[in-house]
This record gives structure tokens, C-alpha cells and sequence, in this order.
């Protein structure tokens, strides 16, 4: 190691890093250069071009349009403050599901458990998944179990497939958002990733930190009772926050977006410990909220169904779709200046300074 | 009062960016030390607020930034073998060293890890007396008494497996060395307030009278930063030419006296070469030679790993505020935040990355948006 | 560089002979080392960096750089008026 080496090598990393799985930039770039090349997709099978950053895919089966989407979760630890791998595998899945406007008909469930994993945390983690797929009336319908040795696996990991059905005239999709759209974002940011972080790395923050995991459908059958067509986009600002949905979706639709930062709703909680780790809210996982871009002059009507229902009671205006700086989201901050907003990009990691 | 909302008051800001308008007769250009600084102005707009008033050059001020080259690859090298926990801060895992980062040696099977505190690293090596547990302790004045705490509590607890590399750097060398250029801009310094918590402020004293110019040390939250520019400021066209202290709710003229004798005890100055900028006397601390065997670079046997740096890219000259970071010739093409060349590229405090977004921004208002048009009142 | 965050102190104990407190930020809470400030106390606002407290938050100073700031607008609206 030495004389003079270019750090350049790291423009193509040779090996999985962990930002890949982030959400961010990393994550968008494996799919788009290494998967999307791999899978590409027979034309006629699909019933819409492929929109591979929308969170399901609608499929055309004799008439009527299913969704289908499916997710792996591999949160550690397997049990937070306001659930646990359970719920997220169920709500997870259905919240892709409503993003497409579906109601969710059935889930799998793919089990990857490491040997010597305690039967009894096995049957809670189970028994969270069934409550969590009752109390949004969804079947979990097939299933399947593999061990792997013990220490090729963190304890357990799942992955649920879900389809639901897409009711007449709603089209729902990230390439729809259309200048002039309002923003509306469905209640406080970054609830879940921060109290997932609060138990991990060893990073013990006491205090009232709750995940808002919690599924979506319901919401959105409010939203859609309000206005079939007027609902172009929706999004659960999952792994790479709600930053990251915006900053897809002015992609998607070649639009620009423009947000007041002071309109986007962070417990006090959150953004304490957000200031404490140097993270910004934006950039933090949520599991029970949406961001909907709605045609302007149903906004007000959206909004106010939104505040009825109960997974929606903090819904908030935060923004309007730009034609200017298309794919560029900016954010009017409290003092009259502004910023671009970026993806995160890798995973969140607590800094110093 | 919790000390932060306050300071972050949208009214009062007005308030304070009216009366720098009112003081200023012409465009001044200070530096503001510290990267958390930079964060603050570049995420709040501060800068476009003054752009009449204040041409911001960051300065030298992020750790990460400053990090020299052959000491990450040092922390690389420890990283990858298989008895050793590599431990740091969360900012330092993708800084490039030569050839990777420490989140490629994690990837290829090193065993690397985030910690908030030094101490947690202790506490890992108290749990794990069969590794050696090493923390790469890099980071200013605020910084260092955290590291020297964690080699002070190691000792105590007997622990024979835990070891640091340490990087600490002193920000006042760093200052001289920007006043030092020939081509040097800077007429007023916003020194870095969370360094002045410790080390207080007499040390800029000679800083001032040397070089006749002011020394406002500031904050952190946006209120913090205006109000620091407005000291500035008032000094400049007063032509007065004074140490003052704009964060008194924080810094004491002595700083924090246990601190600075522990730092005194477990380190001693050294020369320390800076990424991008070179080596600096008396710039470092490094472990006292009665702390040397909690030194990993022994322990381990890196010390005469040297290397050399880019020459394409030109982040000691921004770090030093001699050039701006688009007259590299690297700038947004060869080195961008996603692909950084250089360390201030890196850090999201870095002057270049700030600048990347800065760019982005002038881009979207050459547009011509109409920023009203989305203002939420509600 | 030095990301530094205030804190109210809740409470304080000695692990092994060093002085640890739990920091209340505002509904988040952590612990952080109290070695360098050996005189706070209970209901201190104090500065935290890297796990450690450097400095006690002056609430008096804070008060008059607030007090500057408010009375910066007051003298301009009188000026102007």
C-alpha cells in the first residue's frame, strides 16, 4: 500500500455493502443496473410499462387488475418499542398494496429461520403476524419454512408476497404526479426508524419513542371514497424516508417538488434524538404513513377524509408539484431560504459532527 | 427554555439579518471554522439571506474532512484483520482511504462497528476480552477528553484488549495556517464554539493580536450563526479587530478545566498532516508516551504505513478557502457526494458537498420558481 | 464538526467510579459521561458531544443573548418610526 492509489475504485463497489439495502441511492442503483437488465420483463405480460419504483405491480388477469408486490423484512431487533417483524411483514405488505389504490386479497408468508431460534419468540412473532393480518382482513393464504445453520441467519427473516384487487378508474402511480398536485402527508415522520435505532447498536434511548407501523388500506379507501381519479400518487415513505419518496416520484413524473420543511409534522421526540445523532427527519423509515399527491381541487376533500380516519387524524398540506427544476425537490425552509432535498445515501448512520 | 427551539426563532432571525443589512456597507468574507457551522448556514439558507452582506468560506473544520489519507488506510489495514473490532463514529465509515472504506473491509469480512461514545468501545472490549478491540479516535478539541476518558477508564478497568488510533487534530494551528497563505480572503474568523466549550477562548487571543483580526466564537443553531456574522460584521466596519464570545450561554473564557487536564495527561502535541493540506506543527494529539501501550498503531504495527494523496484533487486549497470547491477541476464531473475524489466531498459538512447542493440550487433558481407558489400558511 | 446538543440532566450515579448521568432531550433520553463537570447537578442543561457533557448550559447568559436579539428589532421599529 504504497505510492499514490486513486480512491476512484470505489465508484463501483465489488461486494454487497450495507447502504445497498438502505433504500437510497445504493439501493435504486443495484436495482436499476443490475436487476431490472436481469428481469426484463416480456412486454406482453404486463398489463402497464414497468414501473419499477412503484411499490406494487398491477397485472391485468381477465378482466379485472390485480396488484401484487412482495417484501423481505429483516429488522434487528425483531421486537421495538410499537411492534415487531410481525406487524411490519403484514402492514408492510398491504401498505405497497394500497399504494397502487388495491385492497389487499391474500399474503404469503416465507420463513428464514436460524437454527437454535427459540420456538417461544418464533410463536410471538407468528402470533403478531395473525393479528396484524385479522385486523386488516387480509389471509395469510400459503406459507413456506427454511433453517439455515446457526450463524448464517440473524435469528429469523421474512418475506411476505401480497395481491389485491384494484377497483374501477383508479390509476395510481408514482409517474402520475402532475403540476399543480397538492401534497398531503398522513402524519408525523420518522416514528418507526427511530425507535428501531433507539434499541439497536446499543444506542439506548429511554423515553416514549413508539413505531407507527399500522397498515394503510383503510385510509386510503377513505381517500378514494372522496376522489376515485383525483388521487394520482401514494406512497409509504418507508427505508429512505420520506425524502426519498419525493425525490422518486419528481423522477418518475419528471416533475418539480416543492415542500415548506416547517409543514411536515416531527414529534418532539423524534427530533431530539434526530438533533442527538445528527440524522435529519427526512431521511427516517416510516411503516404506518402516506404522502398522496392529489389533483388540486380535490385536495381539501382528500385532506378532510384523511383527518376523519383514524390513521390519518395528523394529515397534513406540505407542498404543491412544480413544472420547473422537474426531478428536483426542494424544500422552502423556516427562514426564507431554500435547499435541495437528497436521497440518503445508504442506510442512516449516527454521526458526531 | 430547552435551548434550541429558541434559537431557531424565524421572527428573530429577520430581526438579526435586518441589522447585519443595516451594519454592512459592503460584502465582507469570513469563515466560519467549524463543518457543523456550515451545516447550520447551508441548511437553513443563511447564506442566501446575506448575499449582499457575507461571502461564507467554510473552513477546515470537519474531522472527517481533515482525516489524513494514510491514517484511514492505518484504521483499514487494523480493520481487516481477524482478531480486531474496529470501532469509530458513524461519519468516518465512508470516507475512501486509498483504496476502500471501512464499510468495504465490513463488507469483505472485518469487523467494523458504529459507536456513539468512546466508552461503548470500552464496554465492548470489556465484554469481548477474546478480540482486541481497537477505536479510531479522530475529531477536534470537542472530541478528544470523550477518547481520553475511554483510555483513562480502559486502564482502570485492566483491560489489556482494547487499543486506539488516535487522530485528533487543534483547531487553532489550522487557523493560523488559512491566515498564513499568501492568497489569504478571510477578514473575520466565526470560530467553533463546541471546541471553546472545552479549550476556552484565551488560545485565540494571540490569533488576534498576531494578525489583527476578529475572532467571534459562535454557535451552532441557526440564530447562533446570524448572530456571530453580526459581531463580525459590526468589528469589520468598526474596523475593530477583538476576541468576542457570541455563545456565552456555552463557553467560558477557561473552558472546561477537568477536561483540559485529562487531555493534557493522556495526550501530547504533535505535528499532524492534514488531508489535502499537509502537515501542520504542532496541529495533533497523539497518545502520551506513558499511554503508548493503548497505542494501536504499535499494537498493530502500522506506523510506517505512508501514502500519498490525489493530485487531481484540490480539497486542501478549498479547505484552506483559496479556491472555491467549482474551480477544482474534479468538481461535480470526476468527484461528486455519490463518488467523492476527495474527503470534502465525503462528509455532508464537507465544503464541496455543501457546495455540490449550493450549485444545484443556483440551478433551480436560474428557473425562476416561484417559491410562494407552494408556501404552506396553514 | 462537533455535533453538540443540549440536554436537561435527570438524574446522576457513579458506575465504577465514574460520574454518569441520564440526559433528557426533549423526550428522548440517553446516558452520557458527567467526569467533566463534576459540579452539575440535577435539572442542568448541559452540552453533549460523543457521549460526554462538556458544559453547563448558562440559562442567564442565554436569557440576555435572547434579550439582544429581541431588543436589535425594537430599536429598528423606533429608528424607523
Amino acid at each position: 500500500m504504497t505510492g499514490w492509489s486513486c480512491p476512484a475504485p470505489l465508484r463501483g463497489h465489488d461486494r454487497v455493502v450495507l447502504g445497498h439495502g438502505g433504500g437510497g441511492v445504493l439501493s435504486a442503483e443495484l436495482v436499476e443496473h443490475l436487476f431490472l437488465p436481469a428481469f426484463a420483463p416480456e412486454p406482453s405480460e404486463l398489463s402497464e410499462p414497468s414501473e419499477p419504483l412503484a411499490d406494487a405491480v398491477v397485472l391485468e388477469v381477465g378482466g379485472g387488475r390485480l396488484a401484487f408486490t412482495t417484501d423481505s423484512y429483516v429488522v434487528r431487533p425483531l421486537f421495538f418499542p410499537g411492534g415487531s417483524i410481525g406487524e411490519l411483514a403484514v402492514h408492510g405488505t398491504v401498505n405497497d398494496l394500497a399504494c397502487r389504490g388495491a385492497r389487499p386479497l391474500a399474503l404469503s408468508a416465507g420463513f428464514i429461520l436460524e437454527e437454535g431460534l427459540e420456538l417461544e419468540l418464533l410463536g410471538r412473532v407468528a402470533q403478531a403476524m395473525g393479528r396484524a393480518a385479522a385486523q386488516v382482513g387480509v389471509r395469510v393464504a400459503t406459507g413456506d419454512t427454511k433453517v439455515v445453520e446457526r450463524g448464517l441467519a440473524d435469528g429469523l427473516y421474512v418475506n411476505t408476497s401480497g395481491i389485491g384487487l384494484v377497483p374501477a378508474g383508479v390509476d395510481i402511480r408514482p409517474a402520475r404526479a402532475r403540476p399543480g398536485d397538492r401534497i398531503l402527508l398522513s402524519g408525523p415522520i420518522g416514528d418507526h426508524g427511530i425507535a428501531v435505532l433507539s434499541v439497536r447498536e446499543g444506542l439506548a434511548f429511554g423515553g416514549d419513542l413508539r413505531s407507527d407501523t399500522a397498515p394503510l388500506h383503510g385510509l386510503v379507501d377513505v381517500m378514494l371514497a372522496a376522489t376515485r381519479s383525483g388521487v394520482h400518487v401514494l406512497r409509504d415513505p418507508t427505508r429512505g424516508g420520506l425524502a426519498t419518496s419525493l425525490c422518486e416520484i419528481a423522477a418518475a413524473a419528471r416533475v418539480g417538488i416543492g415542500f415548506t420543511e416547517s409543514a411536515i409534522p416531527v414529534r418532539p421526540a423524534v427530533e431530539a434524538a434526530c438533533g442527538f445523532l445528527g440524522l435529519d427527519p427526512l431521511h427516517i423509515a416510516n411503516e404506518g404513513r402516506m404522502v398522496a399527491f392529489v389533483a388540486a381541487a380535490e385536495a381539501d376533500a382528500v385532506l378532510e377524509a384523511m383527518r376523519a380516519h383514524p390513521g390519518g387524524r395528523d394529515s397534513v398540506l406540505i407542498g404543491t408539484v412544480t413544472a420547473e427544476h422537474p426531478g428536483v425537490v426542494v424544500a422552502r425552509t423556516a427562514f426564507g431560504g431554500t435547499r435541495v432535498i437528497d436521497r440518503p445515501l445508504g442506510e442512516a448512520l449516527p454521526r458526531i459532527c | 427554555m430547552r435551548y434550541l427551539t429558541e434559537f431557531h426563532d424565524p421572527e428573530l432571525a429577520v430581526r438579526l439579518v435586518d441589522a447585519i443589512a443595516d451594519t454592512a456597507t459592503r460584502r465582507w468574507t469570513l469563515m466560519e471554522v467549524c463543518g457543523g457551522q456550515t451545516h447550520t448556514i447551508i441548511r437553513y439558507g443563511l447564506d442566501q439571506l446575506l448575499t449582499e452582506q457575507v461571502e461564507f468560506i467554510h473552513g477546515p473544520g470537519c474531522p472527517v474532512c481533515v482525516t489524513p489519507l494514510e491514517m484511514i488506510d492505518r484504521a483499514l489495514a487494523i480493520a481487516a484483520r481477524p482478531e480486531v473490532v474496529l470501532c469509530s463514529f458513524g461519519d468516518m465509515l465512508r470516507v475512501p482511504g486509498s483504496t476502500a472504506d471501512l464499510f468495504t473491509v465490513r463488507a469483505h469480512g472485518g469487523d467494523v462497528r458504529v459507536v456513539y461514545s468512546p466508552l461503548d468501545a470500552v464496554a465492548l472490549a470489556e465484554a469481548h476480552p477474546e478480540r482486541q478491540v481497537v477505536f479510531f479516535a479522530v475529531g477536534f478539541e470537542t472530541t478528544a477528553p470523550a477518547a481520553a476518558m475511554a483510555a483513562v477508564t480502559a486502564r482502570r478497568r485492566r483491560l489489556t484488549n482494547f487499543t486506539m488510533l488516535v487522530s485528533h487534530v487543534l483547531v487553532p494551528p489550522a487557523m493560523r495556517a488559512v491566515l498564513a497563505a499568501p492568497d489569504n480572503r478571510v477578514a473575520a474568523f466565526l470560530a467553533a464554539g463546541h471546541v471553546c466549550t472545552v479549550m476556552g477562548t484565551e488560545q485565540y487571543e494571540p490569533i488576534v493580536a498576531e494578525h489583527r483580526i476578529p475572532v467571534v466564537v459562535t454557535g451552532f443553531e441557526p440564530l447562533d450563526l446570524l448572530e456571530g456574522v453580526r459581531q463580525a460584521v459590526t468589528q469589520l466596519e468598526a474596523g475593530r479587530t477583538e476576541l468576542v464570545n457570541a455563545y456565552p450561554r456555552a463557553v467560558r473564557p477557561e473552558g472546561n478545566p477537568p477536561a483540559r487536564r485529562m487531555l493534557a495527561e493522556v495526550f501530547s502535541v504533535c505535528d499532524r498532516p492534514w488531508r489535502g493540506i499537509g502537515t501542520i506543527p504542532d496541529s495533533g494529539w497523539r497518545l502520551a508516551p506513558a499511554w503508548a501501550d493503548l497505542d494501536a498503531e504499535r499494537r498493530f504495527d502500522v506506523a510506517e504505513l505512508t501514502v500519498a494523496e490525489s493530485v487531481h484533487c484540490r480539497s486542501g486549497e478549498v479547505l484552506q478557502g483559496r479556491i472555491r470547491p467549482p474551480e477544482c477541476p474534479a468538481f461535480g464531473g470526476d468527484c461528486t457526494p455519490r463518488r467523492p475524489l476527495g474527503a470534502t466531498m465525503v462528509s455532508a459538512e464537507g465544503a464541496c458537498a455543501a457546495y455540490y447542493q449550493y450549485r444545484r440550487l443556483a440551478m433551480v433558481d436560474r428557473d425562476r420558481v416561484d417559491l410562494t407558489e407552494w408556501t404552506v400558511t396553514e | 464538526m462537533c455535533l453538540g446538543i443540549p440536554g436537561r440532566i435527570t438524574e446522576i450515579w457513579e458506575d465504577r467510579g465514574t460520574r454518569m448521568a441520564l440526559i433528557d432531550f426533549g423526550g428522548a433520553t440517553r446516558t452520557a459521561c458527567l467526569a467533566y463537570l463534576p459540579d452539575a447537578a440535577v435539572g442542568d442543561y448541559t452540552i453533549i458531544h460523543a457521549g460526554f457533557a462538556l458544559t453547563v448550559v448558562d440559562e442567564a447568559a442565554a436569557h440576555r443573548t435572547l434579550t439582544t436579539f429581541r431588543e436589535l428589532g425594537i430599536l429598528e421599529t423606533e429608528v424607523g418610526t
